[in-house]
C-alpha cells in the first residue's frame, strides 16, 4: 500500500496512488490523512532526512495515530525548500519482510526527485489561480468604469455669469466617486459630489442608485437637507452592509448667487473670495448608515470673482513618494492661489501630480468640481456644454514594437464609439507613430521609462494624450517629406512619422511640463469616414 | 529586434510577386530587400502583395521607399495589391502611390500585366 500525499498551505492531503495493485488482498489505498502545520509529526519529517519507520515511533500526534491506524508502516517525506510538500505513505511490504536499507535509500532518492517537481507544479497552479483572479478583477473594473462613465455628466452647465468646470479621473481599481449637475426650476442649479465607500462594481452600482435617488428627490424638494434626508431614508434598506455614501448637495440660485447646501459627511467645499478662503461647513451623517437623520442646511452668497471648489478624498488623501498626505490645509492653500490663466481645475490637478510624483499609481478616484461666479449680472440662461470622460489610461515600456500594444488598447476603447472604420484606422496609425516617437525620441528607448497614454472623449472629439519623459527636447515641425529626393537616394528614406501623425488626425497639440512631454491627438467624432 | 515579417517570391507569367506577411517596419528591411532582389532577378515586372500584411508603420514606409529607390535605379516597374483601404490612403498621402501602380486586387494586377 502506498500513498502520495500532496501538501497545501495548512495540511497534507493525499493524491495519486503510486503502486499498482499486485495482489488484491495485500494492496490498496487510503483516504487523505492531513498533517496539520505545527504537528510534531511535521517537525519530525522535516528533520528526518529520509523515510521514517512508524513501528516504534511515539509522538503526541493525532495525525500519527490516524496514519498508524490506517496500516502505514513507513512515511517518505517530500521536502522542498524546507517545506513539507507531501508524503508517501507505505504499508507493509508484500513479502511481509521489513523495509531494507536499500528500499529506504531507493524511496529517499525517489522522494528527492519528486519533491522539486511537486513544488514546480504547485507554483504553476498557484500562478494560474492568481492569473485567473487578476483577469476577473480586471473585468470587474472595466464594468465598474463603464457604469461610472455612463452616469457621470456628459455636459457641463453653461450659465451666463458663471463658469462651471469638473474633473474626474478614476483610479485603476475604480472607486465610487461621482458628481452631478441637476437643472432645477427658476434657473437654479443643483450640484452634487459624492463618494461611495468600497470600489469596483458594488460601489458603481450604489453610486448609480444614489444618483437616481438624488435626481428624483431634487425635483421634489427645494431644500438640500430634505433631499439628503429623503435619499438617506430610501438608501438605508437598499445599501449593502458596511457601505455608505458621503455626499454634498448644493443648490445655486444663479440669479442671486445664493448657495444653499447640506453635507452628508463629505469633504467640505472651499470658497475663495476677496477675503481669502473659507470652508462651507454643514454637518450630517453619511447616507445609508441609519434612517431618520437630519442634515444641517447652510447658506453662502457668492459674489463676482468667488470660486467654490468641491473635491473628493482622492485628492486630500493622496500621498507623496515620502508618504506625506496631501491634506486639507495644502488643498486650502492651493485654492487660495489664483491661477494666472484662471484654470483652477488644471492648477489643482497639476499641483496634485507634482506632489504625488510623476507616474505614481493613483490611490483613489479623483473628482473636482469648480463653480466660479464670473459676474453678478442677473440671468438664468442655464444650458449644458461638453465635459470629457477618461476612457482609459495605461503605460507601455519604452521598447521598440510596444506602440502596437498602445494601438490595440486605444482601439479597444475607441471602437465602441463608432468613429467609422476610416477614422478609427487613421487614429490608430497616429497613436502608433506618436507612441513610437515617445519611445524612441522622448525616452531614448530606455525600457525603464514609461510612455503614458490617456484616452478621453467628449460628445464631439476623442483625445489621445501620449506623454514621455523628454520634456526638454525640441520637437521638429512636421514637414512634407520629399519623396522624389528619398527615392533618388538624395535623402534618408526615413522621416515619415510626424508627417503621418499630422495627416491622420484632425488636430495635434504638443506641450511640455516638468520634464514630461505630451502630444495630444484630437479626432472629431463626426466627419467623413 | 526579431522580425515579424515574412517575404516569399513566386514566379508568374509576367514577372514575379513578392508575397509579404506580418509587420512591415524597420525589421522588415533585410527580408524585403532580399526578396525584391530575388524577384528582380527574374524577367518582367515585380508585384508586391500586401494581402498578408497587417501593420505598416513609418519605419516600414521607409523600407518600402528604399525598395522603390532600388527599383527606380534599375528602371523596373513596381506594382502592388492587397492593401487595405487604410493603407491605400496612407500610400496616397505619402505619395508612395506615385511611384508604384496600386491595383485593387491580384486579378486586376495580373490583368494589367
Amino acid at each position: 500500500m502506498a500513498q502520495l500525499m500532496k501538501r497545501r498551505k495548512t495540511e497534507v492531503t493525499p493524491s495519486v496512488p503510486s503502486t499498482p495493485p499486485v495482489a488484491e488482498s495485500k494492496t490498496g489505498t487510503i483516504d487523505a490523512i492531513p498533517i496539520p502545520t505545527g504537528d510534531p509529526l511535521e517537525t519530525l519529517l522535516l528533520s528526518s532526512g529520509g523515510p521514517v519507520e512508524l513501528q516504534d515511533l511515539d509522538l503526541e500526534s493525532e495525525a500519527l495515530d490516524t496514519i498508524k491506524s490506517a496500516g502505514v508502516d513507513l512515511i517518505v517525506p517530500l521536502i522542498g525548500q524546507g517545506e513539507l510538500l507531501g508524503a508517501l505513505y507505505l504499508g507493509p511490504r508484500l513479502s511481509d519482510q521489513p523495509y531494507s536499507t536499500d528500499d529506504r535509500r531507493l524511496l529517499g532518492s525517489l522522494a528527492s526527485q519528486v519533491a522539486p517537481a511537486m513544488k514546480v507544479a504547485q507554483l504553476v497552479r498557484e500562478q494560474q489561480v492568481e492569473a485567473k483572479e487578476r483577469e476577473r478583477i480586471q473585468q470587474e473594473m472595466q464594468v465598474a468604469a463603464l457604469i461610472q462613465q455612463t452616469l457621470l455628466p456628459k455636459h457641463l452647465p453653461s450659465i451666463q455669469g458663471w463658469h462651471v468646470d469638473a474633473f474626474y479621473r478614476p483610479a485603476r481599481a475604480v472607486g465610487g466617486d461621482f458628481y452631478d449637475f441637476i437643472s432645477l426650476d427658476d434657473g437654479r442649479l443643483g450640484v452634487v459630489i459624492g463618494d461611495v465607500t468600497d470600489k469596483g462594481v458594488p460601489a458603481a452600482l450604489v453610486m448609480a442608485t444614489c444618483r437616481s435617488m438624488l435626481r428624483s428627490a431634487a425635483q421634489r424638494h427645494t431644500s438640500p437637507s430634505k433631499v439628503l434626508a429623503e435619499v438617506n431614508d430610501t438608501l438605508v434598506p437598499e445599501i449593502p452592509p458596511a457601505m455608505f455614501v458621503t455626499c454634498l448637495y448644493a443648490i445655486i440660485d444663479t440669479e442671486l448667487g445664493e448657495v444653499v447646501f447640506a453635507n452628508a459627511g463629505h469633504n467640505l467645499p472651499y470658497v475663495r473670495s476677496g477675503d481669502g478662503v473659507i470652508e462651507l461647513r454643514a454637518t450630517g451623517m453619511p447616507l445609508g448608515l441609519m434612517p431618520g437623520m437630519d442634515y444641517d442646511e447652510k447658506r453662502y452668497e457668492m459674489t463676482a470673482g468667488d470660486v467654490m471648489v468641491l473635491t473628493s478624498d482622492g485628492i486630500t488623501e493622496a500621498h507623496s513618494p515620502e508618504g506625506e498626505m496631501y491634506g486639507f490645509s495644502r488643498l486650502m492653500s492651493r485654492v487660495a492661489r489664483k491661477p494666472s490663466d484662471g484654470d483652477v481645475v488644471a492648477a489643482l490637478v497639476t499641483d496634485l501630480e507634482t506632489f504625488t510624483g510623476k507616474g505614481a499609481e493613483q490611490e483613489d478616484d479623483i473628482t473636482l468640481v469648480v463653480v466660479k461666479r464670473t459676474s453678478s449680472a442677473k440671468t438664468s440662461a442655464l444650458t449644458f456644454e461638453e465635459s470629457s470622460q477618461v476612457l482609459t489610461r495605461f503605460t507601455v515600456a519604452s521598447e521598440e514594437g510596444n506602440e502596437r500594444i498602445a494601438i490595440e488598447k486605444v482601439s479597444d476603447v475607441v471602437t465602441p464609439l463608432d468613429l467609422g472604420t476610416g477614422r478609427l484606422e487613421r487614429l490608430k496609425t497616429a497613436v502608433g507613430e506618436t507612441v513610437m516617437n515617445a519611445i524612441e525620441h522622448g525616452n531614448d528607448n530606455r525600457p525603464e521609462l514609461d510612455v503614458d497614454v490617456e484616452v478621453s472623449v467628449t460628445n464631439h472629439v476623442v483625445i489621445v494624450r501620449v506623454t514621455d519623459q523628454g520634456g526638454d527636447r525640441v520637437i521638429p515641425q512636421a514637414e512634407t517629406p520629399d519623396i522624389e529626393a528619398k527615392i533618388a537616394g538624395e535623402q534618408t528614406p526615413r522621416g515619415w512619422g510626424l508627417f503621418l501623425i499630422e495627416q491622420m488626425v484632425d488636430e495635434v497639440r504638443s506641450m511640455s511640463n516638468n520634464g514630461a512631454h505630451t502630444v495630444e491627438l484630437v479626432m472629431n467624432r463626426e466627419g467623413v469616414s | 529586434m526579431e522580425s515579424e515579417f515574412g517575404a516569399t517570391v513566386s514566379r508568374t507569367e509576367e514577372g514575379a510577386v513578392v508575397v509579404m506577411t506580418g509587420v512591415v517596419n524597420r525589421g522588415a528591411k533585410e527580408a524585403l530587400e532580399s526578396a525584391y532582389e530575388e524577384a528582380a532577378s527574374l524577367p518582367g515586372r515585380v508585384l508586391l502583395d500586401f494581402g498578408g500584411v497587417d501593420y505598416i508603420n513609418s519605419t516600414g514606409i521607409a523600407v518600402i521607399v528604399g525598395v522603390l529607390a532600388i527599383a527606380r535605379a534599375e528602371g523596373r516597374d513596381i506594382g502592388a495589391y492587397g492593401l487595405t483601404d487604410h493603407y491605400r490612403e496612407v500610400f496616397n498621402i505619402t505619395r508612395l502611390a506615385d511611384f508604384m501602380t496600386i491595383y485593387d486586387d491580384e486579378s486586376a494586377a495580373v490583368a494589367a500585366g
